[in-house]
């Protein structure tokens, strides 16, 4: 039921007036539905909201994020996630139960600098967020090229159902890890793939609210209309796309790039191995 | 001995303008990439650069408060703002506007949102030619939402003032210091409420009523502009035909 069309507001417009349940970033007033944040406004069966364009991350649990140690203490590691507070992985999550600082040297298996990919646990108004590392495909990262990107954009690019990342990870023979913070790690077999996926994500970034995205970024990977059928009919996008990945709706939230195919999981935690092309 | 002139006789004060006319504003979104969000605002002569910085951890830990968000405004003058160096120590005014900024902005935003977090805004005058602590919030207005922080409303802010027993909009440095009376205000334009409101000077109940009524008429000026500003930066050159037609109605409104 769409009363309003997608809508561009700044905080303080108006949306709509009416009995409408709030959801994400607006708030009822009288009987009206108000926008707090920059951002494209939606209305669905359950409510109204705003997907917003920009602000920092905030932690959501169950989200995955990449993250990087900056510190330790004798029981767990602060973690920055790139958001409002830092995290904390606990010792006792990497070594179990049995964990004593004074046989278990904390900076053996992480050290400061080290990149993790890991899933928020807790997180709510009275504490920090926590994070753990002992499920399928977290851990440390290797190798690979960072790169940050503002969280807002990060549903844009992925795309419906992993279809602008699938693009871009084809085309450029490359695997791209995204956090829902808004951190990616590229990993490729050359130099020039990894280039050309940097800036194909770029590109991606600037432009998310725009129309026809798909396909300059396809004219910017040079790649023919036909290669991947994971696109549907994707020759004119527009908001659509950008709106119905917004991450409330987005419960596939995969463990590498929010893809909900479950079958393109690979099942080891070597993160580096190269990814097979979906058949 | 020579007064200026502040009003002469075809109703032009000493910078053309006329009486109900606010200067030229412009403001630019997004300068600074390593603040969370970002303003530049051009208010007649004045140049004013906000960052913001936020929601962040708050340092010192003791600081923080455990419901709510600790929103702290520091407004600074550089030695070159004005014709005279000006000392770079933070003054007893820069002090006091660095308070009433944060108290004018403190409604606008929802620091329930954030809890045991802060956001810092910086506010630096560049340039100054009167009513910089107005033009001061409304681009630290501007900053706030460009950094995604979630707030009720935009804050705009105008300052009026009496010149010649007649009461103006937007008075700059001359008429400052030469007027008799200066009085900024700053204005929730959907909610309607003020936020802000100062007088430095004598009025007499009319024309107190009369100067925050122009005020605030020059605020929801300052207001449309905010609003261009930051919907051209944000949805720019993509607004499809019917958003642009709603745009160009609303503005006539």
């Amino acid at each position: 039921m769409l009363e309003i069309k997608k809508r561009y507001v700044i905080p303080g417009d108006v949306i709509i007036e009416g009995n409408y349940r709030p959801l994400m970033n607006v708030i009822k007033k009288d009987n009206f539905i108000i926008a707090t944040r920059i951002g494209i406004a939606e209305s669905s069966k359950d409510g109204i909201k705003v997907i917003p364009l920009s602000g920092v991350y905030i932690p959501r649990v169950n989200d995955i994020v990449i993250g990087k140690i900056i510190d330790n203490s004798s029981l767990s590691w602060e973690v920055d996630i790139n958001a409002i507070f830092s995290a904390h992985l606990p010792a006792q999550d990497v070594f179990g139960r049995d964990f004593s600082p004074a046989k278990d040297d904390m900076k053996k298996r992480l050290a400061p600098g080290d990149l993790v990919t890991a899933r928020i646990i807790t997180f709510d108004r009275t504490r920090d967020p926590m994070l753990t590392i002992q499920e399928k495909d977290l851990g440390k990262i290797s190798n690979g090229e960072f790169l940050k990107i503002s969280s807002t954009r990060v549903p844009r690019l992925i795309g419906k159902r992993g279809s602008m990342i699938q693009t871009i990870e084809q085309a450029t023979q490359t695997r791209i890890l995204i956090g829902q913070n808004g951190i990616l790690v590229v990993t490729g077999k050359n130099n020039e793939g990894i280039a050309l996926a940097f800036k194909a994500i770029r590109l991606v970034e600037e432009e998310a609210h725009t129309s026809n995205l798909t396909q300059r970024v396809k004219d910017l990977l040079n790649v023919s209309e036909d290669v991947s059928q994971t696109e549907t009919n994707n020759s004119s996008v527009n908001n659509e796309d950008y709106v119905n990945n917004s991450y409330a709706d987005n419960n596939s939230n995969d463990i590498k790039n929010g893809h909900s195919s479950n079958n393109n999981i690979e099942s080891n935690n070597n993160i580096e191995s190269p990814r097979r092309d979906s058949a | 001995m020579d007064q200026t002139i502040l009003i002469d006789e075809n109703g032009k004060r000493t910078d053309g303008r006329s009486i109900d006319e606010l200067r030229d504003v412009k403001i630019t979104i997004g300068v600074i990439k390593n603040a969370d969000g970002s303003a530049f605002i051009e208010f007649g002569k004045n140049k004013i650069i906000v960052a913001v910085y936020g929601p962040r951890e708050v340092h010192p830990k003791h600081m923080a408060l455990p419901d709510r968000c600790v929103l702290r405004c520091r407004y600074h003058m550089s030695p070159f703002s004005t014709d005279t160096r000006k000392n770079p120590a933070p003054s007893r005014r820069e002090v006091e506007i660095s308070k009433v900024m944060r108290e004018a902005l403190e409604p606008a935003v929802m620091l329930e949102d954030y809890p045991r977090a802060a956001i810092d805004v910086f506010v630096e005058v560049l340039q100054a030619d009167g009513g910089s602590r107005c033009a001061g919030i409304a681009a630290a207005s501007v900053a706030l939402a460009d950094a995604g922080v979630n707030m009720r409303d935009l804050v705009a802010a105008c300052a009026a003032g009496k010149v010649n027993d007649k009461i103006v909009l937007d008075i700059n440095d001359i008429e400052d210091k030469e007027g008799s009376a200066d009085m900024p205000v700053a204005y929730l334009p959907n909610l309607e409420q003020i936020t802000l409101l100062q007088l430095d000077g004598i009025l007499n109940e009319s024309q107190f009523d009369e100067c925050i009524e122009k005020a605030i008429q020059g605020c929801k000026k300052v207001y449309e502009i905010q609003r261009k500003a930051l919907i051209e930066k944000y949805f720019g050159n993509d607004l499809p035909e019917g958003e642009e037609k709603e745009l160009e109605e609303n503005k006539e409104n």
